[in-house]
C-alpha cells in the first residue's frame, strides 16, 4: 500500500514537473497581456537544446541553461511580432510552434548525422535526495527521489507567486494584462513589461522541454514533447491564470495520468482506451465541479497601441 | 508597420518550411544513382520507397528499409531512392511522383501507408507496389505484394532468455496499442518465458501492460517504474518511442530491458539485455532478388521470419546475456527454423501453445 503510495506521488511529480515550468510561463505571459500558444514550440526547441547541449558539454545543468536560453530566444520572436508590431497573437503563436519543431529536428539532422533523435546524454539531472538516501535498495525511498527538476519547478513557482502579488514588478505585469492604457499613463512602460513577462516565459518554457529531454526520459525525440505545451497552455486557464492555480492544475494531470498508469495491467483487466480518457474525464470533471468561473486578464490577447482609445 | 509584418511572417513561414523540410519543399529526397555493381554486370532495374512520417532516419524500420534499399544498390546494382513523408496527407502524393518516374518496384514502408499504395496500384497498373508491415487481403490487385513479418519469433527468443535470465520470476511488457501487429510481440515473448519456465520447472509471471501510445515517453517510463517496483527485473518493450522511457527507466532502476525491431543496445549498453530484431530491409533485398530472376510476386502477400534471415536477437547479446544461456537460444533458433516449435501469434494459438506445453 506504501509502495504503491510512493509509487503515485513519484509520477505524478515526474509528469507534472515540466507542464509546472512551462505553465508558469504561460501565467506570467497572459498575466502581461500576451496569449502565448507557442508554449509547445519553445518546449519543444527547448527539449532539444538541452539534449544536445547535455550531450556534446556532458555536463546537463549547462544544457538545461541552454534550454531556457533557446526558449527565450523563440518568445523574443513571438514578442517582437505581438508587442511592436501588433500582430494577432494566435497567429504568432502556432506560427512557432511549427519554427519550434521544424529547427528542432533541422538541428538535430546537422548535429546528430542526420538523425532525428539524438544520442542519450552521458549524464542527467541529478535526482533531489540522492545525498541524503544514498543509492539506497529501499524501493519506497526510490520512489520519493524525485528528480530535481521538481524541487526546482516548485521553487519558481513560489518565487512567481512572490513576485506577481508582492513586489513592484509583479503588479506592473498584472495592470499591463489589466488595463495597459491606464497603466501607460501611470508612466509604465507597457512594451518593456511586455517583453519581458514574454521572453520570460519562453525561457520558462525552454525549462519545461528539458525537464522532460534531460530528467524524466535522456534524450531527444521527435515525439518527446507531444502535446505537453497545450497541456499546460490549458493548466493556465484551469488556473485561471494564477501561479499557485496552474501548478495544482498540472499535478492534477500528473495524478490522473499516475492513475492511468497504477490501474492499468494486473488482474483487474480495465480496457486501456477507457483507461487513456480519465486524465480527460477528470479534467473536465474538476472544472465543473470545483473551479468555477474563471477571468482571464482583460488585456489578455489585445495588443497594446500607445495613445488609442 | 503593416508591411514590415506581412515580411515578418512571410519569412517566418519560409523558415518552418525549411525547417521541416531541409529543402524549399516540403518533402526532402534523396537519390543515388550511380547504377555500377561492384560485381560487374549492369542490371537495369529501379526501385523507391516513401517512408511513413517517421522519417529516413528514425532509427527504427524506415531507415532499416532504406539500409535494405542501398545494400541492394550496392550489390545488385540497382538505381534506389526514397521520399520522406512529413505527414500523413503526403502519402499519395509522394507515391504519385515516384509511380509517375517509372520505377520498377516503389515501397511503402508502414502500414499507415496501406490505403495510399492501394490508390497508387489501381491507378498505376503497369507499376509494381509492395507495402512493409501490412498486406491487402484475400482480393489483393495483382501489382502489389504484402511483406508481413513473424515477429512472434525473436519475441519468442528473447522472452526464453528473459525466463532464463529473471531472478525474481517476474518479467513485465509494455505494449503500444492493442493490435494484430503488437500481439505478435505480446504472445510471442510470454510463450517464450512459459517456454523457459517450463524447462527449469517453475513459475514466471508476466505482466502486461498498454500504453495506448506509440509516442509518450513519460507513460513508459512510468509503466516500468511501476513494474520494476512490483518486483519485475526484466522488461520487453514494443511501444516506438514509449519504448524510450521503458529504457530510461530500466537506466534508473539498474534492471533489465529488451528493446525492439533494432538493436537498442546503444541507447542503454548496460542495461538493454538484448533485443528483438525485425530486419526489414532484409526482406525488401530478397524481394527485389526475387524480382530480379523474374519471379511473379504480384498478389501475394510474402511472409519473413527467422528463416529467411530476417528475424532474431540483436548481435550485441553476447555482452549481457550469460554464454551458456545465449547457446540454448541458438539451440531454440534452429528448432523454430525447423518448425518443431512454432510461436503463437495471438491469444488463440498463445493458449494453444500453453496447452500443448503442459502435456
Amino acid at each position: 500500500m506504501l509502495l504503491t503510495l510512493t509509487l503515485a506521488i513519484n509520477i505524478t511529480l515526474m509528469y507534472s514537473a515540466p507542464l509546472i515550468f512551462t505553465s508558469l510561463g504561460g501565467v506570467l505571459s497572459e498575466r502581461s497581456g500576451v496569449v502565448n500558444i507557442g508554449l509547445e514550440g519553445m518546449m519543444v526547441i527547448g527539449a532539444f537544446t538541452g539534449a544536445a547541449v547535455g550531450y556534446f558539454s556532458q555536463n546537463p545543468w549547462l544544457g538545461f541553461l541552454c534550454a531556457g536560453l533557446a526558449g527565450g530566444f523563440l518568445a523574443l520572436f513571438h514578442a517582437i511580432a505581438c508587442v511592436s508590431f501588433r500582430a494577432n497573437q494566435t497567429i504568432s503563436g502556432v506560427a512557432l510552434n511549427f519554427i519550434g519543431l521544424g529547427a528542432a529536428l533541422f538541428l538535430s539532422r546537422i548535429f546528430f548525422d542526420g538523425a532525428t533523435m539524438t544520442k542519450p546524454v552521458p549524464n542527467k539531472m541529478p535526482k533531489a535526495f540522492t545525498w541524503l538516501l544514498g543509492d539506497t535498495e529501499n524501493q519506497i525511498l526510490r520512489n520519493l527521489n524525485v528528480d530535481i527538476t521538481v524541487l526546482l519547478a516548485m521553487g519558481i513557482a513560489v518565487l512567481l507567486w512572490f513576485i506577481l502579488y508582492k513586489t513592484k514588478w509583479g503588479l506592473r505585469i498584472r495592470a499591463v494584462g489589466e488595463h495597459p492604457a491606464a497603466a501607460d499613463t501611470l508612466g509604465i512602460n507597457v512594451y518593456r513589461i511586455r517583453y519581458i513577462a514574454v521572453i520570460l516565459s519562453g525561457v520558462l518554457a525552454g525549462f519545461g522541454g528539458a525537464a522532460q529531454s534531460l530528467a524524466v526520459v535522456s534524450i531527444f525525440s521527435p515525439t518527446v514533447i507531444s502535446g505537453h505545451g497545450f497541456i499546460a497552455l490549458a493548466a493556465v486557464i484551469f488556473g485561471k491564470w494564477t501561479p499557485q492555480g496552474s501548478v495544482l492544475a498540472c499535478l492534477l494531470f500528473g495524478f490522473a495520468q499516475a492513475l492511468v498508469v497504477l490501474l492499468g495491467g494486473g488482474t483487474v483487466n480495465i480496457p486501456p482506451q477507457l483507461l487513456s480518457m480519465l486524465p480527460y474525464v477528470l479534467t473536465i470533471v474538476v472544472l465543473v465541479l470545483f473551479v468555477g468561473r474563471s477571468a482571464a486578464p482583460k488585456a489578455s490577447g489585445t495588443p497594446y497601441e500607445k495613445g488609442v482609445r | 508597420m503593416k508591411k514590415l509584418l506581412a515580411i515578418l511572417m512571410a519569412s517566418a513561414m519560409v523558415l518552418t518550411v525549411a525547417g521541416c523540410g531541409g529543402g524549399g519543399n516540403s518533402s526532402s529526397t534523396g537519390s543515388e544513382s550511380s547504377s555500377t555493381p561492384e560485381g560487374g554486370e549492369e542490371v537495369k532495374f529501379s526501385s523507391a520507397m516513401v517512408t511513413d512520417v517517421g522519417g529516413v532516419n528514425d532509427q527504427s524500420f524506415n531507415q532499416s528499409a532504406w539500409e535494405g534499399l542501398q545494400t541492394a544498390q550496392k550489390d545488385m546494382g540497382i538505381e534506389v531512392k526514397y521520399i520522406e513523408s512529413k505527414q500523413e496527407a503526403e502519402y499519395g502524393p509522394n507515391l504519385e511522383i515516384l509511380s509517375d518516374e517509372g520505377h520498377d518496384l516503389i515501397w511503402g514502408v508502414g502500414f499507415m501507408l496501406q490505403s495510399a499504395v492501394m490508390d497508387a496500384a489501381a491507378k498505376n497498373p503497369e507499376t509494381m507496389y509492395a507495402l512493409v508491415d501490412s498486406d491487402f487481403g484475400a482480393d489483393a490487385p495483382k501489382n502489389t505484394i504484402g511483406v508481413l513479418f513473424r515477429a512472434q519469433e525473436p519475441s519468442f527468443l528473447v522472452g526464453y532468455i528473459a525466463g532464463k535470465v529473471t531472478e525474481t520470476d517476474k518479467v513485465g511488457f509494455v505494449g503500444g496499442m492493442k493490435s494484430e501487429t503488437i500481439d505478435q510481440f505480446e504472445y510471442g515473448f510470454r510463450a517464450g518465458v512459459a517456454y523457459a519456465a517450463k524447462e527449469l520447472d517453475k513459475e514466471i509471471a508476466v505482466d502486461v501492460q498498454y500504453a495506448n501510445s506509440f509516442g509518450d515517453s513519460g507513460l513508459g517510463k512510468s509503466i516500468a517504474q511501476k513494474m520494476y517496483a512490483e518486483g519485475c527485473d526484466i522488461v520487453f518493450h514494443a511501444a516506438g518511442n514509449v519504448g524510450v522511457g521503458v529504457i530510461e527507466a530500466a537506466k534508473e532502476n539498474d534492471k533489465w530491458v529488451i528493446g525492439v525491431d533494432q538493436d537498442q543496445n546503444h541507447l542503454a549498453p548496460d542495461n538493454v539485455l538484448t533485443s528483438a530484431m525485425k530486419m526489414v530491409g532484409k526482406a525488401m533485398n530478397i524481394v527485389i532478388q526475387d524480382m530480379i530472376d523474374g519471379k511473379d510476386l504480384g498478389g501475394q502477400t510474402l511472409v519473413f521470419g527467422i528463416k529467411e534471415g530476417c528475424a532474431g536477437i540483436a548481435p550485441t547479446s553476447e555482452k549481457n546475456v550469460p554464454e551458456d544461456v545465449l547457446a540454448d537460444t541458438i539451440v531454440l533458433e534452429e528448432k523454430i527454423v525447423s518448425e518443431e516449435i512454432v510461436p503463437p501469434y495471438s491469444e488463440d494459438t498463445f493458449n494453444a501453445f500453453i496447452e500443448s506445453l503442459a502435456k
